[in-house]
């Protein structure tokens, strides 16, 4: 610490310091840690640029300026803060600053912005690619029509297509130009070169994938007749194109129907009847996704009883949690007891275990016909653990309060370490009987501490997707809901399966329902938080 | 004290920038960025377990043509996901493995390229060229064909049963209680009921040139109501030959026990039974009905990315490589699922069960690929599950029937 005073020190004179001031400043140096730290610190932030200076060759290589510029900054802010020998506040923050940004505002914000898109299964990518990919898929192959071994020929930077037709005459054409026939070097029945052009090897082929795909050469002057292709640059086969596109409107026309659809700003290609080509592509959609949310004529009738259901579950979770970890803190504290320690790791044992791995376990522990539970424990009994809409409420409390009492029983015990036993003395020496030296005493000061992890444990549970999902999937399904929820699904349950239903993936709205959920849970927290404040006053 | 916290916070910094750096390090490495380095190498997608069936094919290519191939083992449960997300940014692979129910996703977010077969179409099982293609389009090089079929322990039943009620009385006369089982479940397992489903010739799609018509519902159909009436009869409070609570391995263990002699199941259980000892024999799976009874086939195979820039050396790759018979017959060995090259089942036939499966897979329908088939899932099964249990058939099938229309609709 006493490098810390001598900064302040320099840090009120400006001035140059004195010789003893140095010697001080240097003696300071070597009692925390001297040479080899400053060393070490040196070797760190050089191989923190070094990998910088990487990032940002790669990044700009790859034409991302805007991160590459990121990056730049931030390792410069960095270089400069740990150089700095003012910067004592910032050399602690920094780190944190760069993870809580990394790790929690970016996602925050990419949640934020996908809300108001409409990314999801048909709007997966720019209009480019969704213009190329129909274009790709709407070339059909003309029926019947041979396959026609090419050759692929260069003239100053044009590309052919050398064909031997079926009668095994060669044939010479471009882009531009429709098949001609030309006189030729066959190698065996393919012809092979032609004077005036260059005959491409593989290597070259690969290497010029990009416009040999382009590469359609009309059969002849009747664009109906479609144009050769080529996908393995060897053979070509005979399409023709069942849409158009028209740069300048902007439209897609079906060739065979004559339907013409176009871009009206939904981020597909849509015909006047309102029927979409897909794939369509990425747009913002303004609050489209908070409307669909709330005024889905689906969701009106589950959204009431999961809602309830929900608040349900997260009061319960962490009520019965709290109290049974706060007995077991209260029974565990007690000196009289013998080898609480060993008692002790075994009640946090369950914290131990990754929640998804025994929320898999219980779930088939409580098989009705199979389960350990019924057949051993209970003696072939036949309840419906998971079956049963309230049975199965119970069992997901159940399996939660097994889950979630040891991390209340570790956070009581600390908080009851820490109330002074003077004040437990006082009491009884005032009379107090054991039930009202808890109440009364050690409970009030307890929830002091305690408090701010109750609401965060709400939270928690309001959101506790991996419980509900691993040991029901909500299930058992409600057979009269629109949509296949469960009685034992909530809200962030029940927003997955709406979102991502069978094979249509609708990031949009996902976000736009987490969204919606975090403000309720914000809400709740933001309250329940101030009324904690009033407990505080009690210290 | 101070400096030590200060190196342990350049060590969190140099954490911070390595993941940056890291991070753009594996977008520029899998990125087919314009070089001419990138232009030659093939990133290909593959369930981790067939890497080495196709180490083979790759270097036989790399010496031929001098593109590399390099071939990246994945999750088979991550790719479909991983590959609709990485492609529109540029950064997926070339090619990648799956299966042909992705198609309806992969090509209505656009990011699977057509690739011609050509002429070589006709060398492959006519079903799985019927999967490989979507849309009027093919879109995938198939490389295996897998279907359910019904393993029968031979010891206990020595002959195969004619129909269903035949195989219900065969193993009863065999001194069985619950002769014949099928993976269900809570939510029911409307893929393992389908064969039944077909013998009452309730389809779930119409099909017309291009394939499954999704504004052609057949699910709710006469048929499908009698089929339904006929599942009633043979759950719960019928003669409970079908039970919900019967999951995957409750199944597997029966008939390994030999409490059961029938399981209706795929290629995927054939090596737990063999293992375990059981006289393993493949039959059809007997139709409740006089008409066959299908299972759905699930097929196998490649698709080339619609960003590749490579689409020339992937084509060639594909259809002139692991479209042979040696490569087909590679992957037969690493998953022992036939082969979709004919002269590759073929060969792979010489296994009586392979040929056992093989002939219940000349039965099969492939599985709709129409994103339409994600809404029909979502409500079958449970509505499969209420009739089983006791609900009435005809009431459940038709609401069944009205929600996925709802659904598809919508």
């Amino acid at each position: 610490m006493t490098t810390t005073i001598d900064e302040d020190v320099t840090a009120e004179t400006p001035q140059k310091p004195t010789n003893r001031q140095r010697r001080a400043a240097n003696i300071a140096d070597a009692a925390s840690g001297g040479l080899k730290m400053i060393l070490l610190k040196i070797v760190m932030l050089a191989i923190l640029d070094a990998i910088a200076v990487y990032a940002v060759f790669v990044l700009v290589m790859n034409n991302q300026w805007l991160v590459a510029a990121v990056v730049a900054v931030v390792a410069a802010a960095v270089n400069w803060i740990y150089f700095s020998r003012r910067k004592l506040p910032a050399k602690y923050l920094t780190p944190g600053l760069i993870f809580l940004v990394l790790f929690q505002v970016f996602v925050l914000v990419y949640t934020g912005y996908i809300a108001f898109t409409n990314y999801g299964t048909g709007h997966n990518g720019s209009k480019e690619q969704a213009v190329s990919s129909l274009m790709a898929s709407s070339l059909q192959r003309v029926e019947d029509s041979p396959a026609y071994p090419v050759t692929v020929v260069d003239r100053a930077g044009t590309l052919g297509l050398l064909v031997t037709d079926p009668d095994g005459d060669a044939l010479i054409g471009t882009n531009d130009t429709p098949l001609d026939e030309v006189d030729a070097e066959f190698d065996g029945e393919k012809a092979v070169a032609v004077d005036g052009w260059t005959t491409l090897q593989f290597a070259d082929v690969i290497a010029r994938t990009d416009e040999i795909t382009e590469l359609a050469v009309p059969v002849s002057d009747d664009p109906n007749d479609g144009a050769l292709r080529t996908p393995d640059g060897s053979s070509a086969y005979q399409y023709v194109s069942t849409l158009e596109y028209d740069e300048a409107s902007g439209t897609m026309t079906d060739v065979t129907t004559g339907t013409v659809y176009s871009d009206i700003g939904t981020g597909a290609f849509t015909s006047d009847d309102g029927e979409e080509l897909l794939p369509g592509w990425q747009i913002t959609v303004g609050f489209d996704n908070f409307v669909r949310a709330v005024t889905d004529p689906r969701l009106a009738q589950p959204l009431v009883y999961v809602t309830l259901w929900t608040f349900a579950f997260a009061l319960i979770s962490v009520a019965s949690t709290f109290f049974l970890g706060l007995f077991l803190a209260i029974v565990f504290n007690d000196v009289r007891m013998r080898g609480r320690r060993y008692y002790r790791v075994l009640m946090i044992l369950p914290y131990a275990i990754p929640s998804f791995l025994s929320a898999l376990i219980w779930a088939g522990m409580m098989n009705e016909s199979f389960g350990f539970i019924n057949q051993v424990l209970l003696g072939g009994a036949e309840i419906p653990w998971l079956t049963d809409p309230w049975v199965a409420k119970f069992s997901v409390l159940l399996v939660n309060l097994w889950l979630g009492f040891p991390y209340m029983f570790l956070v009581c015990m600390g908080a009851l370490q820490s109330i002074p036993d003077e004040l437990q003395e006082a009491a009884t020496v005032d009379g107090a009987k054991p039930w009202a030296v808890f109440r009364l005493i050690k409970l009030p000061l307890l929830l002091v501490t305690v408090a701010p992890l109750l609401i965060a444990s709400f939270a928690f549970n309001f959101n506790n997707f991996n419980t509900i999902y691993m040991l029901t999937d909500g299930g058992p399904r409600d057979s009269n809901a629109p949509i296949p929820v469960g009685f034992t699904d909530i809200l962030i349950t029940m927003v997955y399966k709406v979102a991502f239903t069978g094979q249509s993936r609708d990031y949009g709205l996902a976000s736009a329902y987490s969204i919606i959920i975090f403000i309720i849970v914000a809400v709740i927290a933001v309250i329940a938080f101030r009324r904690t404040k009033t407990l505080e006053e009690l210290n | 004290m101070r400096v030590n916290t200060k190196s342990l916070l350049a060590a969190g910094a140099v954490a911070v920038v390595a993941t940056l750096g890291l991070a753009s390090c594996s977008a520029g490495d899998s990125g087919s960025g314009g070089d001419a380095s990138a232009a030659s190498t093939l990133t290909v997608w593959v369930d981790a377990e067939r890497v080495d069936a196709l180490k083979g094919a790759a270097e036989a290519y790399t010496e031929k043509t001098g593109v590399e191939v390099e071939l990246v083992g994945k999750d088979n449960a991550d790719i479909k996901d991983d590959f609709i997300q990485q492609v529109p940014t540029g950064k997926g692979p070339d090619i990648t493995m799956g299966a042909h129910d992705w198609l309806g996703e992969l090509s209505t977010n656009g990011v699977v390229a057509p690739i011609e077969l050509g002429d070589s179409s006709g060398d492959y099982l006519p079903v799985a060229i019927d999967a490989a293609t979507y849309e009027g389009q093919t879109y995938m090089l198939p490389y295996a064909v897998e279907n359910i079929a019904v393993l029968r322990n031979a010891d206990l039943v020595p002959e195969a049963a004619t129909s269903f009620d035949d195989m219900i009385a065969k193993g009863q006369a065999a001194g069985l209680t619950q002769p014949f089982v099928v993976e269900q479940g809570a939510e029911g397992n409307p893929y393992h009921l389908y064969p039944f489903q077909t013998a009452f010739e309730a389809p779930v799609f119409g099909t017309n040139d291009q394939g499954y018509d999704p504004a052609d519902l057949r699910l709710g159909g006469p048929g499908g109501e009698l089929f339904a009436t006929w599942l009633g009869s043979q759950g719960k409070n019928g003669t409970g030959v079908f039970n919900t609570d019967i999951d995957g391995d409750i199944a597997k263990q029966a008939f390994i026990d030999g409490t059961a002699a029938f399981w209706l199941t795929g290629p995927w259980n054939v090596g737990a039974a063999l293992d375990a000892g059981v006289n393993v024999a493949i039959d059809t799976v007997p139709s409740p009905t006089g008409a066959p009874a299908s299972p759905f086939a699930g097929v196998k195979g490649f698709f080339v990315s619609a960003e590749s820039e490579n689409k020339v050396a992937a084509n060639d790759f594909l259809v002139n490589y692991i479209g042979t018979e040696d490569v087909q017959l590679e992957l037969f060995e690493a998953g022992n699922i036939l082969p979709a090259l004919s002269s590759a089942a073929e060969t792979a036939s010489s296994d009586p069960i392979i040929a056992g499966f093989a002939a219940v897979g000349a039965e099969a329908v492939p599985m709709p690929a129409i994103p339409a088939m994600g809404s029909v899932w979502q409500y079958w099964g449970i509505a499969e599950a209420d009739v089983i249990n006791g609900a009435d058939p005809v009431a459940t099938w038709q609401k069944l029937t009205t929600d996925v229309q709802a659904a598809i609709t919508k």
